[in-house]
Parts: C-alpha cells; structure tokens; sequence
C-alpha cells in the first residue's frame, strides 16, 4: 500500500512534550505547572448567558463573520481599551479561538517560499502553519538579556529580500515579556521600511501588569500592515468555548474570511452567546482573576529565585520563565526528572522554539497553594542535585 | 484607601493568617509598609476582626441556626439603632442587620438545639418593646458563607499540559 501521509504533514513535528503528557497522566499527586489555560471556571453570568441561548433555541450557524452584536461590540471595546478603529462589517471575524484567526491570518497573505519572521520562544502552532501554508519559517530569538522582548538588531539581520511578515506574541507565552510602545516603535520602524506585514498575536493582552496594553495597529503607519489576533481564552478564563477574532484591514480580512468559511464555517455560536456576556458585563470578573494572577506571579516569582531557579519578573500573561542553568541540566533533563522525582509537571523551554534552551516554561494559573507546594517540591529537587 | 489597601482587605478577607512578609510579596509592599497599612485599617474599624469560616454541618457540632426576621416600630431621635444595640448583646445573636422590605431587622442566632434557638426568641426577643412581629426561619443547610462555597463539585478535569 502506498504511503497516504502528506509531505506537508510528514514534515511538521510532533508536540515536544507527548511523552511528557503521557508520564505525568500515569502518576499520581501531580500539581502541573504546564497547563497554558486559567484554573478559574468561566465566569459564572457568561455560562447562564450561553445556557439561556441555548434554551431559546441559539443553536444554530452565525454569519460566517460571527454574531454581527458580538462584533459591533467588540469594535467598541477595542477602541475604548486599545484606541484600535475597525470596523466591525469588514473589517472582523469572529473566529474559532486565536489558533484558528493565527492559522487563516497566515493563509491568507503566503504564497510559497514567503519567509515568515517568527519571535521565539513562542506558542508551538506558529512554525507549523507558516509550514503547511506552504512559507518559509524563519525563527528570531528573543534573548533573557532583553527581558524576551524582541530586539531590532535582531529582527534586522532575519530580514531579506523574500520576507512576507512577521509574527509575534506579547505578552508573550511562554515568556512572559511585554513589548511597551517605546519598543514596538523600533520594530515597527523595521516592518514599515521592508514593507512587511505584521502579525500580532495578543490573546494575553488584558494579563499585562506593568503599564497598559499597546496594540502595535496603533502606532503610526502600522494600522494598513497589521493583522491583529486576540480572544476570550486567556482573559475571560474561556479556553474551552473556543472564540477569538481577527481584525485586519478589509482586503485581508475578506481573504482570511473566504479561508474561514470554507473550512470553519463559524464560531460555535454558544461561545459567541458568552463571549457577547463577556464584554457586556464580564470586566468585573477579568479585572479580579487579573489581580489574582498578578499577586501569585509576585509569589511564584519570589519564591523561583529565592531556590535559585533566577527568573525575570515577568510583566504580562501568566508564565514565569526561568533559568534553569544552576542546576546542570538541559531543561528537557530538568522537566523530565521533576516530574518523575517530585511530581511537578513544566514545560522544557526548548520545545516552544530558540531561546527557549535551559529554560522551563511554569504557569502560575494554579492556585496559591499548589504554587507554594510546587516551590517547595522545586527546593527539595533542586538540593538533591547539589548534593 | 487606596488600590493597595484594598487589595490587603481582599487578602485578608479570604485568608487572615497570610504574614505580612508574604502580604508584602504579594502586593509589592515592604513588610513595614503592610503592619502599617493594616493597623490602620485596624484603627479606622475597617478591618472589625480576624476570623475563621467554619462548616459547623460538617463539624456535626448538632447546633442549630435561625435567620430571625422582626418587624419594629422605630423610636423618635434613635430610630432602630438603639433596639439593634440591645439585640446585638446577646451572644446567640451572631449578625444583625437593617434591612429593607416587609421585615425591619433580620438576625442570625445560633443555640445548640431547635428548642434552644425557638426558647430564645420567645422569651427574649418577642416580648421586648417596640417589636411588633417575628418571623423565625431555621436554617437547614448552608451552601455558601462568607463567600466561600460549601458545597463545591471539583470543576473540570484540567489536563496536564498544554501549550
């Protein structure tokens, strides 16, 4: 029989951490600092909000676009939190969590052999999707000497003559870095000189502690070059319901919707039905879960370099990333070992991508008690290796 | 008040026994800075007490509370401050509040029986001046205090990881 598997998906690698997965779930008492999503329930108006829907009947397919309320809505609140302008008939899709907008984002605009900048570490879908869409990935690291945030001199020497865009991430996963306007200005000064186009990933954009959120659509010239990416995953502690949106200028955005509604159609419609709860009357609820994320990042981060594991404050999203170096172990041989000696589950940085070597990724998006149970299991772990 | 000092209350007010070194951690203060925000919440009577939440059901102590609600007539000059002051010394008088609505003041009392809780109403609350009406509802089961739920279902398999 011949070999059915495509090229494209014989190409692209499996998850860096299935034998990971596979490990923590044959053992017991596991407090797991690698889950990527909040530990909150949804808020519970949101849910009550999607049931009601569906008792009066909300059950079936919305515009391709998504709920046109939902967007008109959603236009508001960009403005208002961001000062971003789109306009919410052509210029929004409601789209099946960021995973799917990041996907359609870069279908949308490669054609084969387009080198697509990637800031790295980053989530693990980016290379993939640049792949299968037929472009070139090109990773820039982001260095621990620059707080993670991307640096210009960097970007500048991946740029070439074939560079179609660049995507990034901040607040970024797993770093926790934030790119403050002072440092996207740099970057946008680069993406506006080589006419590239950016695509912005901010799906942590509410969990930002240090000053507020700059949306990169923003700064002068970008607006026109920009696909900006976000959802209600992460803020509104909705990862399951699956919604995000992409907000695009129109000609891109009517090509990522024609790549939308032949392979999703649409966003569940019960998610949307939350997601309209959320931004109507969800702020309360988000603005508690954000300081709790932040007094446990203060904690976590307190208690990471008080073992030894030196980590740097991270200003957004819910990751501390540190070294790992202290204890003489590649970050695959340290995640793998804690969770076999101590039961304590983190991601290895180097399976989210360059620079991510001698790191782990640990979400603090448990509760406070675990965190501190999780400290001291790292401790213990961490004497055992000197000793 | 500010932000700060509100954020120390939330704390507190879930978890009293935080130290002030890790109150400081938490809400980027210096140990000195949070002994001196909180004596003077203290000070002010914003913070009233320390206190702990107790399932007394799964205690299975065998005590018995009642929500009372009364009806009274209001005094000139005092209003319903003077009989709230009254009624609150009583130790089987555990909160006490104005309300609005049919009734005037509800009660939460404790005793340790059924008998106890309906004795004490009848002997001392009913008969004092100026209440016109009682209304005693015992309580069956407490399904969330003080902001804590009692009667949590684990919520969702978490799994563990994801990227």
């Amino acid at each position: 029989m011949r070999d059915f598997v495509s090229t494209r998906a014989r190409v692209i690698p499996p998850s860096g951490i299935r034998k990971f997965f596979d490990l923590a779930l044959s053992m017991e008492g596991v407090i797991s600092l690698g889950v990527g999503e909040p530990d909150f329930a949804t808020p519970w108006n949101l849910c009550e909000a999607s049931i009601y829907s569906i008792e009066q009947g909300g059950t079936s397919y919305t515009s391709n676009q998504g709920i046109q309320k939902l967007r008109e809505m959603l236009a508001v609140w960009l403005q208002q939190h961001y000062q971003l302008s789109y306009d919410p008939y052509d210029e929004m899709i409601i789209t099946t969590g960021v995973s799917e907008g990041l996907d359609i984002a870069i279908r949308a605009v490669t054609d084969p052999g387009d080198e697509i900048i990637i800031a790295e570490p980053c989530y693990v879908s980016y290379e993939p999707c640049v792949t299968l869409a037929g472009g070139v990935p090109v990773p820039v690291q982001c260095r621990e000497k620059d707080h993670f945030r991307l640096n210009p001199d960097n970007l500048m020497e991946a740029v070439t003559a074939t560079t179609k865009a660049l995507i990034i991430n901040f607040p970024n996963n797993p770093t926790g870095a934030v790119m403050r306007q002072e440092h996207l200005s740099a970057i946008a000064d680069i993406v506006t000189d080589h006419d590239l186009l950016l695509i912005s990933d901010e799906v942590y954009s509410e969990l930002t502690y240090t000053g507020t959120h700059v949306s990169p659509a923003t700064l002068d010239g970008m607006w026109e070059r920009t696909i900006t990416l976000n959802g209600f995953s992460k803020a509104y502690a909705m990862t399951g319901w699956r919604i995000g949106y992409l907000c695009a200028p129109k000609e891109i955005c009517a090509a990522a919707l024609k790549i939308h509604q032949y392979v999703m159609l649409c966003a569940p419609v019960m998610g949307q039905m939350a997601a309209l709860e959320a931004i109507r009357r969800g702020e309360d609820e988000k603005d508690r879960m954000v300081q709790e994320y932040r007094v446990r990042r203060n904690l976590f981060v307190e208690g990471l370099n008080r073992i030894g594991l030196s980590c740097h404050m991270p200003e957004g999203a819910f990751y501390a990333f540190p070294s790992v170096e202290i204890t003489g172990l590649s970050d695959l041989e340290f995640a793998e070992q804690l969770l076999r000696d101590e039961q304590v589950a983190v991601v290895p940085g180097s399976v989210l991508g360059k620079g991510g070597e001698n790191h782990c990724r640990c979400a603090y998006a448990v509760s406070r008690k675990d965190l501190a149970e999780a400290l001291l299991r790292m401790e213990h772990f961490i004497a055992g290796q000197s000793g | 008040m500010d932000e700060k000092d509100l954020l120390l209350l939330h704390l507190l007010e879930e978890n009293s026994r935080i130290s002030p070194e890790e109150l400081g951690i938490m809400a980027e203060l210096s140990p000195d800075d949070v002994n001196r925000r909180v004596a003077a919440l203290e000070e002010e009577k914003i913070i009233r007490s320390y206190t702990t939440v107790i399932d007394w059901d799964r205690a299975a102590n065998g005590g018995v509370a009642a929500i009372i609600e009364l009806k009274v007539n209001p005094e000139r000059d005092y209003g319903y401050d003077r009989i709230a002051e009254r009624l609150s010394k009583y130790r089987e008088v555990r909160s006490l509040r104005l309300i609005t609505g049919v009734y005037d003041l509800q009660l939460t009392v404790t005793g340790n029986t059924m008998h106890d809780v309906a004795r004490f109403v009848s002997e001392y609350i009913a008969p004092m001046d100026r209440i016109r009406e009682t209304a005693t509802h015992i309580i069956m089961k407490t399904y969330k205090e003080n902001g804590q739920a009692f009667c949590e279902k684990g919520t969702g398999e978490r799994i563990p990881y994801s990227l």
